[in-house]
């Protein structure tokens, strides 16, 4: 239903604004899907950056699972289409 | 004396003083977008029109090319600082769409294929040059530029100007849209650097 040429990337190119936020590297965590309930990680998200910010996408129906923008020095973040994260820290 | 090029634009020395503050020109049509392309053919394209009572009035394609269209050139100026001029369109302008639906509504959430959102007021779609714009440089709008159809408000940054349009909700209440809810300008007038809230 939708085009190949859409300018997506997977999550790793997401990983600066990420570590901004959860001052760690969260590409590798997992990340539920609060519309088909797949689980994926961070780096495995389809990820666009090319808009006013950047949105990470389930891989599996393509909903949105964070939305997240840079306002000057204040990073903006909506995980609201999101189940769960499981983030690694040891 | 130094030369400086200006390409092959064509254009005057008052190019300057159409770039807003904060952008620069650009001769590329950039593609930004926050998901995947939608791929919406003419004949399954359609806009609900959502009246103050919820009433709703479907535009089918058939509709479109029967309301009065217009040829037009515009600058369009993106809050990523890219502008760019003198961009020839082809569209239905939004009053004409509306008609007497937007009497009373004081803005209107504007709804997209793909599930984007954004926020106008009626002002801004109704009594200035706002389009459902359909033909870009005289060829069909591609899909990486919002078609079959798109709105096109160029007095405000181009968030505004939603691809991919199928709806036009009527309130009487601000709404924010998607990007809008994530720190950018309700209103978005390039001309006074309104990017983010609070400008």
């Amino acid at each position: 239903m939708h085009e190949d040429n859409d300018h997506r990337v997977d999550g790793n190119a997401a990983a600066g604004i990420l570590r901004e936020v959860f001052a760690s590297d969260v590409t590798t965590a997992r990340v539920v899907c609060g519309h088909c309930t797949a689980g994926t990680s961070v780096a495995e998200t389809k990820t666009y950056l090319a808009g006013p910010g950047s949105i990470l996408r389930c891989p599996g129906c393509d909903a949105i699972l964070a939305r997240i923008t840079k306002i000057r020095d204040t990073v903006w973040l909506d995980l609201s289409g999101s189940a769960s994260w499981q983030i690694h820290t040891g | 004396m130094s030369v400086i090029s200006r390409g092959f634009g064509g254009r005057g020395d008052n190019d300057d003083a159409r770039i807003p503050p904060g952008q620069h020109e650009t001769y590329d049509f950039p593609v930004l977008s926050a998901g995947p392309t939608p791929a919406v053919s003419r004949e399954e394209w359609g806009l609900d029109v959502t009246d103050l009572d919820g009433a709703v009035t479907r535009w089918g394609w058939p509709d479109l090319m029967r309301a009065p269209s217009e040829e037009f050139t515009v600058d369009i100026h993106c809050v990523t600082t890219w502008s760019k001029l003198d961009t020839s369109w082809r569209g239905v302008r939004v009053r004409d769409v509306l008609g007497d639906l937007a009497t009373e509504a004081e803005y209107a959430l504007v709804r997209c294929y793909g599930g984007y959102t954004t926020n106008l007021p009626i002002g801004d779609l109704v009594d200035r040059d706002a389009w459902i714009a359909y033909e870009y440089e005289g060829d069909d709008l591609e899909s990486a530029h919002g078609g079959p159809a798109r709105l096109l408000v160029p007095h405000l940054y181009l968030w505004k100007s939603a691809k991919w349009i199928n709806g036009i909700e009527l309130h009487l209440d601000d709404e924010p849209g998607f990007w809008e809810t994530l720190g950018y300008h309700e209103y978005g007038d390039p001309w006074l650097e309104q990017r983010y809230v609070g400008d």
